[in-house]
């Protein structure tokens, strides 16, 4: 393929410590860098906030299946022992909250547990087999010991010239442009 | 709000902080963690899987053998008659649905109390909770007695709209067992993706990268996955947490909601869950101690870590030998007969002897690990997991078996045994167990190494 039909994905930069990461982070949030993201092979408390990310919506996927569970418990229930086969058994009222609730409390956490996970999936837009950083040719130090920056070529604050340079200042290894192809 | 006082801050302030021992020992760094766990799935297969996995499957036969006769001959091939028609197959239920426990306490719980420990064992632990629930829904499904109609248990609309009986605790168990064998591959296969990406990652053959790519979901370790993901687990744990003390609650409630002396009692889901909850620690420890040595895993998994596992069964077992202690208090104290029969019957009747087995082996045993030369000693520890296993199963039998071969009509009184077809099927679990044990060793990342490094002190931003 002819170089020029190739378009650069990102510039990335590795780091191999979390302390320069942190300040680099905070120097690149300052100067308003909008689309990038940092790699790294464990969850590093603190780096979302200092990235500037907003708190995570997937608890709202965990509440629409509790809900859904909890209430299609009950109603299961009523249908199928007071509705279309009512059977009076030991006496006990044939509709009633008090039975069908261990049905209704597993059902809850059931169905709140499969949203939590599609509600991971669908935040974070996976399955996504295919991705322009997987062609960075170390990407897999980025889930073992490395830290990785990526600017993404379309953020306009990305320069060729510049952005480079910056990323040297603040300690960074291995600056390199991975491409889209 | 007043305003605080800072000098009674000052106060209560402790002088000194607990120096809590590193959780990877000689301060391993981000590398070495990942090449030592994924090493392990990326070497060749060593001889002694080989064998012990030939071992395991034969021992698996035994209960497809065992189940097949059963099938093809009858329930009668099992020791179940009258009065005892909860033999074995109920006591092995309970007691491979308690061994379960152990992994959603230490993935569940032990995350919301933050125990940052249980990053070394959490895989191995869940993935001992789902081969545990496993055996376990063997039991009931072949304790129905015509195997060919267990959908019944199922809400499964048919043409003739019988539906289950939802008043019933078996019932409620269905669910119970169900969602919990369910969430718990949820929770674990969730918390596998980091790790499975990184094998990934790491593949050298197109087959592995392909396999494990598809498992990996195409994950990326961005900042933006693992802010949601985090999120996701924490929110998982805290729906495992609820579910994993609802389990063994709806459990008990098989024998609690029956009016039977013995199993009538309110003290029944609180003790059930902890004797779970022992039970599975004893089986942790008699898995992990082999597998640390196997595979030379000392630094990961290190003689804290042990500790600390101890002494969830020390506080676990005492709690299951209070739980002894007020049923026969209870049962004095209710002034009940048949209540105080059932008790005195247990510990000086026919079945004595089981008694004594599960008083010695769950209320003695842990007692040793107040001793820290115990919990240190590994031999001793693996030996008195052993007799830990062996003693909850005896509380299970004591339970099930001495309540209803005496109950309230002598005239109907019965001693059981079980036959050689329970036998069999029983060892044989432990054959599925081992079987399915030593697959997850050989295929999958055995510990959560992304998290095991975010609790290094390298991979603390703010140490």
């Amino acid at each position: 393929m002819p170089e020029t039909l190739v378009k650069p994905y990102a510039l990335t930069a590795t780091f191999s410590e979390l302390k320069p990461l942190f300040a680099a982070v905070k120097k690149l949030r300052s100067q308003g860098f909008k689309h990038w993201e940092v790699y790294t092979p464990f969850p590093v408390h603190g780096l979302d906030k200092a990235m500037g990310m907003p708190r995570s919506v997937v608890p709202r996927f965990t509440l629409l299946g509790g809900v859904t569970g909890f209430f299609s418990g009950l109603i299961m229930v009523w249908y199928m022992n007071a509705y279309d086969y009512p059977l009076t058994v030991g006496g006990k009222p044939l509709a009633s909250v008090v039975y069908p609730f261990p049905i209704a409390y597993e059902l809850t956490i059931l169905l709140a547990a499969f949203g939590t996970l599609f509600g991971m999936f669908w935040t974070n837009r996976l399955p996504m087999h295919h991705h322009p950083i997987f062609n960075h040719p170390t990407f897999s130090r980025a889930s073992d010991d490395r830290f990785l920056i990526a600017i993404e070529a379309q953020d306009p604050l990305c320069d060729p010239e510049t952005t480079p340079k910056l990323l040297e200042q603040l300690g960074a290894e291995g600056i390199l442009w991975v491409h889209d192809s | 709000m007043e305003a605080i006082d800072e000098s009674i801050l000052e106060e209560v302030t402790p002088v000194a902080m607990v120096i809590k021992p590193p959780l990877v020992a000689n301060g391993h760094g981000f590398a070495w963690i990942t090449e030592k766990v994924c090493g392990i799935i990326e070497a060749p297969t060593p001889r002694w899987w080989w064998i012990a996995f030939a071992c395991a499957v034969s021992l698996a036969g035994l209960t497809v053998f065992g189940l097949t006769y059963l099938v093809s001959t009858g329930i009668g091939v099992w020791g179940l008659a009258h009065p005892v028609n909860w033999g074995w197959a109920i006591i092995n239920f309970v007691f491979w649905i308690g061994i379960g426990h152990a992994g959603t306490l230490i993935s569940a719980i032990l995350c919301l109390l933050k125990q940052q420990w249980r990053t070394s064992i959490n895989r191995a632990a869940e993935a001992m909770t789902i081969f545990a629930v496993c055996c376990a829904g063997i039991y009931p499904v072949f304790h129905v007695g015509r195997v060919w109609m267990a959908w019944f248990l199922f809400p499964i609309p048919t043409y003739n709209s019988i539906w289950p009986q939802f008043r019933s605790p078996l019932e409620w168990d269905v669910f119970a067992v169900s969602t919990y064998g369910t969430v718990s591959v949820l929770f674990w296969y969730m918390g596998m993706i980091p790790d499975l990406a990184t094998v990934r990652d790491r593949a050298k053959t197109p087959l592995r990268r392909y396999f494990y790519g598809i498992f990996a979901m195409g994950w990326r370790g961005a900042t933006n996955h693992w802010r949601n993901y985090e999120m996701a687990y924490l929110l998982l744990a805290g729906l495992s947490t609820p579910l994993v003390l609802s389990v063994h609650t709806i459990v008990s409630f098989d024998f609690a909601v029956a009016q039977l002396p013995g199993w009538h009692t309110t003290i029944f889901p609180p003790y059930f869950v902890a004797g779970a909850i022992f039970s599975g620690f004893g089986m942790v420890l008699t898995l992990m101690i082999p597998v640390r040595k196997i595979y030379k895993l000392e630094e990961l998994i290190t003689q804290y870590h042990i500790n600390c596992m101890c002494k969830i069964c020390l506080a676990t077992g005492t709690i299951v030998g209070y739980a002894y202690m007020m049923e026969f208090f209870i049962a004095w104290y209710s002034a009940n007969p048949y209540e105080g029969f059932a008790f005195i019957n247990r510990a000086f009747g026919q079945y004595a002897w089981a008694y004594w087995i599960m008083i010695s082996c769950n209320v003695i045993s842990p007692q040793l690990f107040w001793f820290r030369a115990i919990r240190e000693n590994i031999w001793l520890v693996w030996t008195i997991c052993l007799f830990i296993n062996l003693g909850m199963w005896f509380e299970r039998f004591v339970i099930i078996v001495t309540s209803l071969a005496n109950d309230f009509l002598p005239s109907s009184w019965g001693y059981y045994t079980p036959t050689w077809v329970d036998m069999i099927t029983f060892a044989g679990t432990f054959g599925v167990f081992s079987t399915l044990f030593l697959l997850f060793l050989r295929f999958l990342p055995l510990m959560a190494f992304a998290e095991i490094k975010a609790v290094t002190p390298q991979g603390d931003p703010h140490a």
